[in-house]
């Protein structure tokens, strides 16, 4: 039976894994290549490097940190930030990532997507979208970029599914409204773009508890869920969260 | 020397670094069919569409793979480097596979017991029905979780070395003699990846 993913996420700054809560005041959580091996080791069933300061910096994406991580992983790796052509791809993928995930290029040039996909794969390109919604329902939720600093005009679920049908092979979906505050993914929302499209997705923002992971694969139909702060002060692992997961009938990769 | 094959079809680096990582010194990435004819073991991954193994038939590395399989060496398939073993893919249907095994690979179902399904399956699945003989899976349980993420699959034959259930069994590992495949990523997949890539070097 195919398995709800826990995905273990590193926003990188400067090469230093950082937590913000709701996308601001970022704390040091440590270097990504150490925590991606211990993330693994812990159980993780996935790796997400994301250079959160890329974009508006206007930088590459790190790739000799890509490479340090991705040196000896193995279980799936995706790089985001600051991807902003195919070959930019190209080189994330050589430093070793299994797939990128694009976000603010994506709304620029939405073309991108399948120029990935069609020499990589569509498994390989992960458009992630950076939602807010404040206390309106997930009608009118809106797209964000440029690390949620830019609103786009962009419905959600309209987005999702153009991403979609431009050959994205997942959709990773965080919300703004609850990231970092470890109160639960937004449930709503991830089920209203889950219901959208046919491909993955992997819902974002908001974990606390093995609770929020058993809503958000429940309620939300998320096919994957991802944290970051949760893990990294070692509030909990993988392991012990899926155990958890498991008594309470989520279907998970156990033993790992 | 184990020869991987290069067709431009994504990423080789992790395959590679796998095989690194357990102990392989003598890697070589490639397109030369004589280094295919050259080499005591053969990988082809692939991650991508069916349509570039169209670049092995072009290079004349089909017919390298061909003879080096007809020599008794071992060969690996990995995802669609399965789906290339067999005789072609609806994903690609005016390219030919190697036909080593018969019929088609097939895209998944949109719906499956008149539930929607979701299309690539992604993630970590379960090999079932492991066949007690296959040396590839050798060590490996049922129920062992392995990664996936295909949208296309090939059918269950009497050469499936294990199933998945996904939309309905698919084949997950085949095997017959030295020519082997399997559709999940063992590169990806962990200590259960790794033991299926130890399997194949220890051949």
């Amino acid at each position: 039976m195919l398995t709800k993913r826990i995905v273990a996420c590193l926003d990188v700054r400067d090469g230093r894994v950082v937590k913000g809560v709701q996308f601001v005041d970022i704390i040091d959580a440590g270097d990504p290549a150490e925590l991606a091996h211990r993330h693994a080791a812990a159980g993780a069933d996935e790796i997400v490097l994301l250079d959160i300061t890329a974009t508006h910096e206007r930088r590459g994406t790190l790739l000799d940190t890509v490479k340090r991580a991705a040196a000896k992983l193995f279980v799936p790796f995706t790089v985001g930030g600051g991807v902003r052509t195919a070959d930019e791809a190209a080189a994330v993928f050589d430093a070793g990532a299994d797939k990128v995930s694009i976000n603010s290029a994506a709304i620029a040039r939405p073309e991108l997507i399948g120029e990935i996909g069609s020499s990589f794969g569509a498994q390989a390109v992960i458009v992630a979208i950076d939602a807010r919604r404040g206390d309106q329902s997930p009608d009118p939720a809106e797209v964000y970029i440029a690390g949620g600093r830019k609103p786009t005009g962009r419905k959600v679920v309209e987005w999702a599914r153009e991403a979609e049908q431009r050959g994205a092979g997942e959709i990773l979906l965080t919300s703004m409204d609850t990231d970092g505050m470890r109160s639960g993914f937004d449930c709503e929302l991830t089920a209203a773009v889950s219901e959208a499209v046919q491909i993955p997705v992997i819902a974002s923002g908001g974990a606390g508890s093995a609770q929020h992971f058993a809503d958000v694969f429940g309620r939300g139909k998320a096919d994957a869920a991802l944290a970051a702060s949760i893990f990294h002060f070692g509030v909990t692992d993988s392991r012990v969260l899926k155990a958890e997961l498991q008594r309470a009938g989520v279907s998970v990769r156990l033993p790992c | 020397m184990i020869a991987v094959i290069d067709y431009k079809a994504g990423n080789l680096t992790s395959v590679v670094k796998a095989l690194r990582h357990l102990g392989t010194k003598d890697v070589v990435v490639t397109q030369s069919p004589a280094d295919v004819r050259a080499a005591g073991k053969v990988v082809l991954p692939g991650v991508g569409h069916f349509q570039s193994t169209q670049l092995l038939q072009d290079l004349g590395l089909t017919q390298a793979v061909r003879e080096s399989a007809a020599a008794g060496k071992p060969f690996l398939g990995i995802c669609v480097g399965l789906q290339w073993l067999y005789e072609g893919s609806t994903e690609a249907p005016e390219t030919d596979g190697l036909c080593h095994f018969a019929s088609k690979c097939e895209r998944f179902p949109a719906k499956f017991n008149g539930a929607e399904l979701k299309s690539p399956h992604v993630g970590w699945n379960s090999l079932e029905q492991i066949r007690p003989d296959s040396r590839l899976l050798h060590g490996i349980s049922d129920g062992a979780f392995v990664y996936f993420t295909h949208s296309w699959r090939a059918p269950v034959s009497a050469d499936t070395a294990a199933v998945t259930n996904y939309g309905g069994a698919f084949t997950a590992a085949v095997e017959r003699g030295n020519v082997m495949g399997v559709q999940f990523h063992p590169e990806k997949s962990a200590e259960i990846g790794l033991q299926v890539l130890r399997n194949f070097l220890e051949l």
